[in-house]
């Protein structure tokens, strides 16, 4: 069996940082395990620019964007790629990968899992209605875009309003397709506000808040949906239904870290994030795996995915080369207002960036970080779900700290 | 052309039927209407194979229920797909429902249906997930699932090894009977076998005026995603009422699990939608047998049509006006069960009469679809050494490879859309439903069967999956 310091479970933003990260930290005998034909991961689809403006103070592509990390990794030698291999079953740090060559196994001191995330699908909102074809997830309808060059639909009604929901409003739009209008249950919208003026309001693309579709109909192909308006309690209001003929109907639902591996081989999951609970150095519950990027949590942008990446990177060089200091574990606890925080524990020896996400619309709040030996407001003003926030925490600060630290929003 | 037998309607019975008749010397016409079998009441039921419990006495649903419970599992290994016997529980949670209990128990011991009798605690600790209300529950040991489309495409595929042909996109319009019997003008054939499910009497009005009534009935389902264990290992039932059998839980031969049905109202027999109230009712129902359903697994929905006509029973006889024109009608709940043991019955009774058949000496059997997933390593390396593809893994969710796509095109009665190969070899069945892997398994379609992508079909007929090419539209 061949055998690496570090295995690195995905070749798309995180993992490609990641790689950066341990190989500056001293790990240079890297495995990195790519399923697509290429590296980059999602990327390689987002061809729209916007890309590094916090990394590289520059708007790239996607692909150019991926491109950047490649150049870095490609000529270092002991960096080994491996492509169209996916990965099977992960058990004690061997890794079972299938590919063109056969299945074969490979074990390592530690493994990154940096696998991405996967689009909440039609039948996990229970959409309801026809059978009909021109029912797509936007990332899908993204791919048989900008990677085949087509259309699926040419009159197009958008659920929810994630990033990828308004990219496509636009990509669509320039394509030749109809736009119709963008659905969102809440009543704010759940994507970057650059995407919504970007996307929509340059295009002249309605955005419909509190609203969602009720129902598809069509015989073989999507003819039309049921647009209803909803009360404050997301419940539909009786008289709003109307009707909108389209061919076709996106959905922008949600994205979910694609834990699928990590689930079978144990490691526990955050019911909140729906990725792995990691420490400080993005280690799971299980010793010598961690995890960083949209298979942690999801991230808002491609920026954040690469410095996590990194630092995921950096602590699983420190775990290889015994490295990581030994102290006690806290834990973060959530109380009202706030989502998750990651990571879900962390120890005082250090500082910490914390991200976190609330969970409604704030407008002037504080966020209250407290405990034994600590209490710390952070005014805010205006926050919202879909843009991740960021806390650092100084060594000094978290030091006095017993037990478990909590995060809330005073209001 | 002249054919011995016509079949109209290639859903199970259609399909078993053909598979049946295939081992004798019989020149054998399959007429469907969609672009694939196993379309209608076939590709969307509880997807289980009932132990004989239930049915009334003295009804054909009840003779052919027991007979078919205990051929699936030899069908199943003759035709090389899964077959699980999982067993079920029936349970009671009130004490008006342990005396509905006792009757299905004196039914299977009349019938001879294998049973356990376990109080809520002994049940509980085989499903965990068993509701605390459960006071008693009938273990039905001989209760088992498969996958009903996989049954008949495999059946077909099989009949099409040994000459049976099959038209698909093939619509019946109209029916002469002469000497023989004259379809669309253009096909003639001495004996038609209606089971053409819905349509059932729309066929025999074309002879005759139809001595039943064919009514749609719609069930709802919730399809789980599988997980680390599954929510529940047997058939769940509740005590069947006057609505009829309730709404299960039903492990599926995959892994997953299946929530449902509603209380099947008639509709029109193309309405195959989901519905809030139908899907609240299944939500609502299931509470009173199952507990903690864990939702944020939920991957899917999806309603099923079934034939129920106004006679309450199955109609499966020749017709008792015109000769050669045999009536399979009516095949509901528990049909896809009493599906293998009709073939049998009306080929041996019914059609084998009219010919001095002989049996066939030589008759080929059909390879199972490769399953990656289920080969040792070292045949494993040896497939990918042939054929790399099936080391490129398309379907990231049931890790199904380019090969086994390429494997079910390539068959008699192949998959010709995307939904044709996830119904025989699953891309898309998991939990990111095609997301990631449609685009893919649309190239490889076009690809495999030489077409352009813009030809490409999600399902039926007018569903192909690129509206236009980029800019086209500008």
């Amino acid at each position: 069996m061949d055998r690496y310091d570090l295995i690195i479970i995905g070749a798309g933003s995180a993992g490609m940082a990641a790689a950066r990260g341990a190989y500056e930290a001293g790990i240079k005998d890297i495995l990195v395990i790519e399923r697509e034909k290429e590296y980059g991961g999602i990327l390689q689809q987002c061809i729209h620019n916007g890309f590094g403006l916090h990394t590289f103070n520059e708007e790239l592509s996607g692909p150019a964007y991926a491109e950047r990390y490649y150049e870095y990794l490609k000529d270092k030698d002991s960096i080994c790629f491996l492509y169209e291999s996916s990965v099977l079953k992960i058990e004690n740090h061997i890794v079972t990968v299938l590919s063109p060559q056969g299945e074969i196994e490979y074990e390592a001191k530690a493994v990154i899992f940096a696998a991405g995330c996967r689009e909440r699908p039609a039948g996990a909102i229970g959409l309801k209605g026809d059978r009909c074809e021109g029912i797509y997830t936007a990332g899908t309808a993204q791919k048989y875009l900008n990677k085949s060059g087509y259309l699926v639909g040419k009159k197009v009604f958008i659920l929810g309003s994630g990033d990828i929901g308004l990219i496509m409003a636009r990509r669509m739009t320039l394509e030749g397709a109809k736009v119709i209008g963008v659905a969102e249950l809440q009543p704010y919208s759940n994507g970057l506000a650059r995407n919504i003026k970007q996307c929509l309001e340059d295009f002249n693309i309605p955005l419909y808040l509190s609203h969602t579709v009720e129902a598809v109909k069509g015989t073989s192909r999507l003819e039309k949906i049921i647009l209803v308006e909803v009360d404050e309690k997301l419940q539909k209001i009786p008289g709003s239904e109307q009707e909108i003929p389209c061919d076709c109907l996106l959905l922008s639902v949600g994205l979910i870290p694609d834990n699928t591996l990590l689930e079978a081989c144990g490691v526990r999951i955050d019911p909140k994030t729906k990725g792995p609970i990691v420490d400080d150095t993005y280690m799971t519950s299980i010793e010598g795996i961690f995890a960083c990027g949209n298979a942690l949590h999801v991230h808002d942008l491609v920026d954040y995915v690469s410095i996590e990446g990194e630092k995921a990177g950096r602590a699983a060089a420190a775990y290889i080369l015994n490295e990581t200091e030994d102290a006690p574990l806290h834990l973060n606890k959530t109380v009202d207002g706030i989502s998750y925080v990651i990571p879900q524990s962390f120890r005082t020896n250090d500082d910490h960036e914390f991200m976190f996400r609330v969970n409604r619309v704030f407008k002037d709040s504080y966020i209250h970080i407290y405990g034994n030996g600590i209490d710390k407001k952070i005014k805010k003003t205006g926050i919202v779900p879909s843009e991740m926030q960021k806390v650092k925490l100084k060594k000094e600060e978290l030091q006095e700290l017993k037990g478990d630290l909590f995060w809330e929003v005073l209001s | 052309m002249m054919y011995d037998i016509t079949i109209i309607g290639a859903g199970i019975t259609g399909t078993l039927l053909a598979h049946e008749l295939s081992k004798y010397h019989l020149n054998v016409l399959v007429l469907e209407k969609e672009n694939d079998v196993a379309m209608g009441a076939t590709g969307a039921n509880s997807a289980m194979i009932h132990s004989g419990h239930d049915p009334k006495p003295g009804t054909l649903k009840c003779k052919y229920n027991l007979l078919g419970n205990r051929m699936y599992p030899d069908l199943c290994k003759e035709l090389r797909v899964e077959y699980q016997p999982v067993g079920a529980f029936v349970v009671a949670v009130s004490e008006e429902e342990l005396e509905t209990l006792d009757k299905l128990i004196r039914q299977c011991d009349e019938r001879n249906v294998p049973y356990e009798i376990l109080d809520g605690e002994t049940a509980r600790k085989q499903e965990p997930h068993l509701s605390d209300e459960v006071l008693r529950a009938l273990s039905l040991p001989t209760t088992g699932i498969v996958m009903p489309f996989e049954v008949a495409i495999a059946a077909m595929e099989e009949a099409m090894l040994n000459g049976v042909e099959l038209r698909l996109g093939y619509e019946v319009k109209q029916i002469r009977k002469e000497a023989d019997f004259i379809i669309n003008d253009e096909i003639e054939t001495k004996v038609l076998v209606n089971c053409a499910g819905v349509h059932c009497d729309d066929i025999t009005d074309m002879l005759r005026e139809s001595p039943y009534h064919v009514e749609a009935r719609k069930g709802e389902y919730f399809v789980l995603d599988h997980l680390d264990g599954q929510f529940v290992s047997h058939v769940i039932y509740p005590v069947p009422s006057i609505k009829g059998k309730g709404v299960l839980a039903v492990p599926t031969t995959h892994g997953n699990v299946m929530l449902g049905p509603d209380s099947e109202v008639s509709v029109n027999v193309d309405d195959n939608s989901t519905t809030g109230a139908g899907l609240e009712y299944v939500r609502n129902e299931i509470t009173k047998t199952v507990k903690d359903i864990p939702y944020h697994r939920m991957i899917h929905t999806f309603a099923g049509l079934r034939p129920h006509i106004d006679l309450n029973d199955f109609y499966i006889q020749e017709d008792d006006q015109i000769e050669g024109f045999i009536h399979i009608a009516g095949i509901e709940s528990p049909g896809l069960t009493a599906a293998p043991a009709i073939a049998k019955d009306v080929t041996e009774q019914i059609i084998l009469p009219k010919f001095h058949a002989e049996r066939k000496e030589n008759y080929e059997r059909r390879k199972a679809f490769i399953d990656i997933s289920k080969m040792p390593i070292e045949e494993l390396n040896a497939l990918i050494r042939k054929d790399p593809d099936f080391g490129r893994i398309i379907c990231r969710c049931e890790k199904i490879s380019k090969g086994q796509i390429k494997d079910v095109i390539h068959r008699r009665c192949g998959a010709r859309t995307i939904k044709g190969v996830k119904r025989r070899c699953r891309p898309g069945m998991g939990r990111c439903q095609g997301g990631f892997c449609e685009p893919e398994v649309t190239a490889i379609l076009a690809e495999e069967l030489n077409l352009d992508i813009r030809d490409i079909l999600l399902d039926k007929d007018g569903s192909e999956v690129v509206a236009a090419a980029s800019k086209e539209e500008l």
